[in-house]
């Protein structure tokens, strides 16, 4: 018993050890470093948009953010894979909850909409303020988790999920490829003009690619929310 | 220079802390909870490995342009933060996925009832 409480207290000392080298011996940068700096001289001239973090994940690391999107896909399939079996019957999942009470329920129909506006605000600002795609697509999400908390019965489709999902999807992919022939490479957001600095519709097919970013990422939050959702024990 | 050494011994102890929890309790639920803690923690590290004293968030509007590079802070660990807090998610997702799953085999989420990986 002693070995088992005293086991993960060493590793830990190991690893704190470890961690507290790290700590002792960093000295903070006091220029940003040759990537970095590249980055901020040159985000403007080349992609247009004003928020660098932005065009960092869009169009200089845009293939990561692609394979990130696909990962994200993966989980929300697979997610749906091994709750399948624990499905619960069509019409009876729900049943068991109390009722959510007026307060909840006329709150949900108020807040709802208000959180899906803000969630396409913040994905079609992305290129100009902080936020984006991602954090978008989870606040249309948020939106949707408070509709399920108010109403478990509450089914939506998830044929129109997966419909909004791959076809976003795609049209990402193919956004990508007319960068290969229009543009200079996979994701060149040049293939619209930039437009003016700091307006909305600027920084070339960035804001475009954001928004179905948005749209993947909301549709894939929403999917795994469902599916967690759906599943009841049988008994 | 202070504010990132408080953001990075913060973020080092909730890595320890989500470890030392993952490690010590045996509730499936509790484990899953204490690797979020530490994939926060991690993703304090990141960011505060990229801060730079007295500069501003990577975004333009009052910065002028020509200037950007003395007075923005590093943007790609935000960028990189971005990508893991996203992936962190799915991550959990499927822990959680997995924890209904073996509920539903065995009716417990005891991490002791499973001893099949055990040697």
């Amino acid at each position: 018993m002693t070995t088992r409480t005293a086991i993960p207290l060493v590793l830990l000392a190991l690893l704190g050890t470890a961690f507290f080298t790290l700590f002792a011996g960093y000295v903070p940068d006091a220029e940003l470093n040759r990537t970095a700096a590249y980055y901020a001289n040159q985000t403007v001239a080349e992609t247009g948009a004003q928020n660098v973090v932005t065009a960092i994940i869009v169009t200089y690391r845009g293939l990561d953010t692609l394979g990130e999107v696909t990962v994200l896909f993966l989980t929300a399939a697979i997610v749906g894979l091994v709750l399948a079996h624990s499905k619960a019957p069509k019409g009876r999942s729900g049943s068991g909850f109390l009722p959510s009470g007026e307060l909840l329920t006329t709150g949900t129909r108020m807040l709802v909409p208000v959180i899906l506006l803000f969630g396409a605000y913040v994905f079609v600002n992305g290129h100009l303020t902080p936020g984006g795609g991602f954090q978008g697509g989870a606040i249309v999400a948020s939106g949707l988790l408070l509709m399920l908390l108010a109403d478990p019965a509450e089914r939506f489709s998830h044929g129109l999920i997966s419909r909004i999902e791959s076809s976003a999807g795609l049209t990402y992919v193919i956004l990508g490829l007319l960068g290969m022939i229009l543009a200079g490479g996979f994701l060149d957001n040049r293939i619209l003009p930039l437009g003016t600095f700091g307006s909305i519709l600027s920084a070339g097919a960035i804001p475009l690619i954001y928004i179905l970013i948005g749209l993947k990422v909301g549709a894939e939050f929403s999917s795994i929310l469902t599916s967690l959702e759906e599943t009841e024990d049988a008994e | 220079m202070i504010l990132i050494q408080i953001a990075m011994l913060l973020g080092f102890a909730l890595i320890l802390l989500g470890l030392y929890g993952a490690l010590t309790n045996r509730d499936i639920i509790r484990m899953i909870v204490s690797f979020t803690i530490a994939d926060t923690g991690v993703n304090v590290v990141l960011v505060s490995v990229g801060y730079l004293t007295g500069r501003e968030a990577p975004i333009l509007d009052t910065i002028p342009v020509a200037d950007a590079a003395a007075r923005i802070t590093d943007p790609v660990p935000q960028a990189l933060v971005l990508t893991a807090i996203v992936i962190g998610l799915g991550v959990t997702a499927l822990m959680l996925a997995y924890a209904y799953r073996l509920f539903r085999a065995r009716g417990s989420l005891d991490i002791s009832d499973y001893t099949e990986l055990k040697w």
